[in-house]
This record gives structure tokens, sequence and C-alpha cells, in this order.
């Protein structure tokens, strides 16, 4: 009664539903020590016995059933006379098949009904097999991916700067942040003769460990072209041959290069289709334009060579698209503009990054996964002698000496004053330039008062010029507040006091037409132990 | 920089009166001050704080109306206390003196209540 061969038969049904087209892999999922035994049989995911069996009722005699079936034809082949359907859900899982019976009689019925139980037992116990498999090949794959991201990572990590460069008169930082995925963002400071230095800032496109092998061969290719070649175009032309030949076809890199004369802020560059580095000189923010196909897509390329002078005071941003092309939960883009805002109200390199991480922070509300790798690099040159900073005119109305406290706040950003000091310049001003106001230009608001900014390494200097002309400063009694609380002093008279306690020197000066207070504000002054009152 | 307009209001507490001051205090500020000043001394307020928790802006006009407010605060038999100082301007008070007559809180919950003083 029990038959003689009990094959059983797995389908192994493809998972993506955009698969099903393609011809579906079954094969005999058989224990390893029946594998030489037991034929194995594929059945098309279009053969019409797959619908046949999914909808019979119980098992299945072959010998009578007629369909356009290669795999009826097969399982015949193989000896197969009757097949017991296991469907779990309304899904074909597998197949009982039998052979003849050893006493070559027919199945009888009670044999079909144990079979239908055994079937009706078996499928979904089956069906829990399938699952438990497919569920450990998610995690050997998810490990093996976790454990490329990682080698990626590490690849990444040892081929980008260890230490940032000490240039005399510059300061210097840079920021890297991979996605979890890895993209293929790198930098690089490559020390050049006669003190100059190579800036690098590229982006391989794709990810995980492909991006960072092909990071780490840019990165050497360059450091070698940029020993031997002098102009940062033919540079690139020489990186772009090489990994023409060498990098898959699918995959290229944007790269940008710059040769920097420290002792001149001089910076010849070219670009690779990498985002244009933003500068900042004064109160101006420019983009620094060079063409250039990206590295690795066509041999033959030329590169674009441009140049800039980075003044004392400029700072300059390198950065990778990870930044601009970050989403809010809108999907809008972080955008080169917002960018370039936000250098314009910044100018310090360290605080610079922090400032834009906050700001990107803020765009993307910290929400998600960081889409691409993030890399920031500055270099700002600091301030010579008597660098003019910013200087403007005002309309001499009663309230404009609160824009003259926030243009010179502005100006002085990238001096790195400390609140306190800061503060004091900022009252000093407003005091200086509502007197140039009222007594030099009388509030005629057609009267401009002028007002400049400058910085040195010992002091910044605000020079408010009104159109008073030449005048001596009132010799008007030192405020007493005893003298004044009694009556015996007006209770005004207390801004040119308040300028003398704010700020470190004042001196006036002056002309037939105009007349000048200069005031200094020592840089080192006013340490932190001063800030607390 | 806009300018800020002055704003303020006033809470009558049992024995004091607490002054929030908002915006700019400038010479335009002047008649606005004296008019809350006033209101804040109907109830016979022996104290009067200035919560300065929401100015950004003293300028030396401001300060002249400061010390108008507290000379006729003492002359009236009351005591200014000032909250809510920026530290540079707890500096401005401190090298004016304003803070030798007018005791200075952090904030307003540090000032004493009137219940506490007495």
């Amino acid at each position: 009664m029990v038959p003689h061969t009990l094959r059983r038969v797995m389908f192994r049904r493809p998972r993506a539903a955009g698969a099903a087209a393609a011809p579906i892999e079954t094969r005999a999922a058989l224990p390893s020590e029946e594998k030489g035994a037991e034929p194995g049989l594929e059945i098309s995911p279009n053969d019409p016995i797959v619908p046949y069996f999914q909808s019979a009722p119980g098992a299945v005699e072959l010998r009578s059933l007629e369909l356009d079936s290669p795999a009826l034809e097969q399982m015949r082949a193989q000896g197969i006379t009757m097949v017991v359907p296991l469907v779990t859900q309304g899904e074909l899982i597998g197949l009982l098949n039998l052979g003849p019976r050893l006493s070559d009689q027919e199945y009888s019925p009670d044999d079909r009904r144990l079979l239908e139980s055994l079937a009706a037992q078996v499928a979904p116990a089956v069906k829990v097999g399938q699952l438990v498999r497919e569920q450990e090949a998610e995690v050997r794959a998810r490990e093996r991916i976790e454990q490329e991201l990682e080698v990626a990572r590490l690849i990444q990590q040892n081929f980008l700067p260890k230490e940032l460069p000490e240039l005399d008169g510059w300061r210097v930082a840079a920021y890297y942040r991979p996605a979890r995925t890895v993209g293929g963002d790198f930098y690089d400071f490559i020390e050049l003769p006669e003190g100059r230095i190579g800036l690098v800032v590229g982006d391989v496109t794709d990810k995980g460990v492909p991006a960072a092998m092909v990071m780490a061969a840019t990165r050497s290719v360059l450091r070698a072209a940029a020993q031997r070649l002098l102009e940062p175009g033919t540079v690139l032309e020489r990186i772009n041959e090489t990994l023409c030949s060498e990098i898959p076809p699918n995959m290229f890199v944007t790269c940008l290069y710059g040769v920097l004369d420290p002792a001149t802020g001089r910076l010849r560059f070219a670009n690779a289709g990498h985002n244009l580095p933003c500068v900042r000189s004064g109160n101006r923010v420019a983009e620094l334009r060079a063409t250039g196909m990206p590295l690795g897509l066509m041999p033959g390329m030329r590169y674009d060579e441009a140049e800039a002078v980075l003044d004392p005071g400029a700072q300059i941003l390198l950065y990778s698209d990870g930044l601009v092309e970050a989403h809010d939960s809108e999907r809008e883009m972080y955008g080169t503009p917002r960018l370039t805002e936000l250098i314009g109200s910044t100018a310090h390199g360290e605080r610079l990054i922090d400032r834009l991480l906050g700001s990107l922070q803020a765009f993307t509300g910290g929400a998600g996964e960081q889409e691409d790798d993030i890399t920031l690099v500055t270099l700002r040159r600091s301030a010579a002698d008597h660098v003019q900073l910013d200087e403007f005119n005002l309309q001499s109305e009663p309230g404009n000496e609160r824009e003259a406290m926030r243009r010179v706040e502005r100006a002085v950003a990238s001096l790195d004053l400390p609140a306190k000091r800061l503060e004091q310049l900022k009252t000093a001003v407003a005091e200086a330039t509502m007197n140039a106001m009222e007594h030099g230009n009388g509030y005629d608001a057609e009267i401009p008062v002028h007002v400049s900014v400058a910085a040195g390494r010992e002091a910044v200097t605000v020079r408010i010029t009104d159109q008073g002309g030449a005048r001596s400063i009132p010799d008007a009694p030192v405020p007493d507040l005893d003298a004044k609380l009694a009556g015996e002093q007006t209770p005004r008279g207390w801004g040119l006091f308040l300028i003398r306690n704010m700020v470190d020197e004042m001196t006036v000066s002056g002309d037939e037409r105009n007349h000048t207070v200069e005031l200094r504000l020592h840089l080192g002054g006013g340490t932190d132990a001063d800030d607390t009152l | 920089m806009p300018t800020t307009r002055f704003e303020s209001d006033v809470r009558l507490e049992e024995g004091r009166s607490v002054i929030d001051l908002r915006g700019d205090i400038d010479g335009a500020a002047k008649d606005d001050l004296t008019a809350v000043y006033e209101q804040a001394s109907e109830g016979g307020a022996t104290t009067i704080l200035l919560n300065f928790a929401g100015v950004e802006y003293i300028n030396s006009t401001g300060i002249a109306l400061i010390v108008g407010l507290l000379g006729r605060a003492r002359a009236e038999g009351r005591s200014l206390a000032a909250c809510g100082l920026s530290d540079h301007y707890r500096e401005i008070f401190q090298i004016t003196r304003l803070s030798d007559f007018i005791s200075i809180y952090p904030d307003e919950a540090m000032s004493p209540s009137d219940t506490e003083r007495s």
C-alpha cells in the first residue's frame, strides 16, 4: 500500500513580482544523500500543469491527464504515475511524486486518502521550512553587505588625510562624514615644491567597496601626477587618461584640483565636473568656475584652468554634493543658493563648517538617513594689517545707528572677537554714529555718515565720518550719577562716556568739511575671564 | 538693522509692580516709558522691577531715560530693581553706576518677591 517511491519536488518561487516572466527555477530539493538517485524536475512557471496542480482537489493520476505540458512529459519519463500537489494557502509549494505500486496494482481510494491527508499536513511544514531558509539567506546577504560597507569605510578612512596641513597665515579645517552606504568622497592636501600645496576634493560615482577602491586609486594617481606636473589642468588630464583605461565603464570621478601658494593667496585650479568652490572675500561670495568633464568617462579630455587670489581675510570652501543635494522631508534640495547665503553671513574656518552642519541638520530635520557622503574643506587666510573689511554710508536718520552696528558686526565676523568685546564695539559704534548723525549732520537725511571698518594684526578700527567739519569734542563733565539724581546735572550726556569705556582708543580728526571719530579695539584684549562680570 | 519698537506691560503685584520691557530703549521710548512708570506706581508699589529680558538695545539716550526714572522713583520713595539684563548691559549699568542704585537680579524668578522681602 505504501508507494515504493516518494519524490518531493519543491518549487522555488521568485520573490520579486517583476521577475515572474523569467523562467521559474524549480529544482529538486532533496536531502544530499538522495541527490544522486533522485533526478530533479524543472517546471516552467508558464507550464499549464502549474495552475492544474494548484487547483487540483487532491492526488492526480498522470496517466489520464491530457495537457500540453513539458513537465508532464518529463515526469512520465521519470516513471511518475501519481502526483499529490502540496498546496498551502492557495500556493503550490511542492509535489509528492509517486511511481507505480510495487504490486503494480492501482492506488486504492484508501491509498489516495492517506496520501492526501499526508500532503495536507506536510504542505504547511514544508512552507515553514522554505520561509526559514529564505530568512536565513536574507540574513546572510545583509551581513555580507554590512561587511562590505565596513571594508569600504576602512579603505576610505585609510586614504583620507590623517592630519591637516599647517600653513603660515592660514587656518585649515576639514570635515568628512560617510553615508551609511559609503559614497566615494575624498579630499587631500598634497605638499608641493616651494611651499605650495595641492588641494583636492572629489567624488566617485557609485557606493561601497567599488567606489572606495576607485577613490583610493584616483588619490594615488593624483598624488603621483601632482609631484611631476605643475599645472592643475594637466594633472587632471593625466588622471583622466589613467582612469579611462582602468575603471569600470559605468563609473566616473568628479574632482577639483587646485594649487595654492599660501604666501600670495594665488590659487590655480581645474575642475573635472565637481561642485564649484565658494570664496568669501569681504562681503562678497563668489563661485570659482573652470570647466571640464568628470574623470574616467572619455579619453583625450582637456581641462580649463582658472586662477583666483584669496585676499587676506578671505575664505574658500571646497565641498561635495552630499551637502547641496541633501533633501528635507518635502524632498526639497538644500541647494547652492542656501549655501552661498550661509557663507556670506559667516566667515570663519571651523565655525563655517559648524554653521553648515547646523544649517543642514535644521534643513533635513535630522530625519531619515544621510543620503550621501558629506565632505567640507575650508581654508581661511588671516587678515593682514589694515585690511579694509567694509565701508558704507548711512542716511542721518534716527535709528540708523542700529544699521551701523549690524554692518560692523558682520564686517568683523571673521575676527572671532569674544562676545563681550563685540558688544562693546557695537555700543561704541552706535554712540559715535548717533553723535555723527546728530551733532555733525543735524539729522539731515540727505547728508550721509560714512563708516569704514578695517582690521590689522593688533586692532580693529572703525572710522565714523560726518560732514560737520572739524570740531573739538565738547569738554562736557564726566557724568556723575549722584549729581544727575540730585538734579545738578542733566540725565543725559552718556554717549562719549560710554564710547571711552567700550573701546581701547578713541581719536578725533577733521578738516573743513569732515569730522572723523576713530574707534580702536585691541585684538587679544578681553580675555574669557573678563567675560564673567 | 531695523529698529524694534519699544513696548511694555505692567503687572501689579502686592507691594510691587513689574514692568516687562521689550524692544529698543532709545529716545523714541521716552513717552511710553514715562507712561508705563506712572501706571506701575499707581497701586502704591514700593518697588518697581524693570524686566529687561525682551530688550535688545539700550543707547545713551535710553540710559538717560532710566536715570530719569530712577530719580523720580527715589523722589517718590520707591526703589527700582532690574532683571533680565544681558551681560553687556549689566556691564553698562555697572560703568554708569546705575547698579549702585538699582538692585540687579539675573531674572525675575530670582528677584525677591514682596512677601519674601517683608
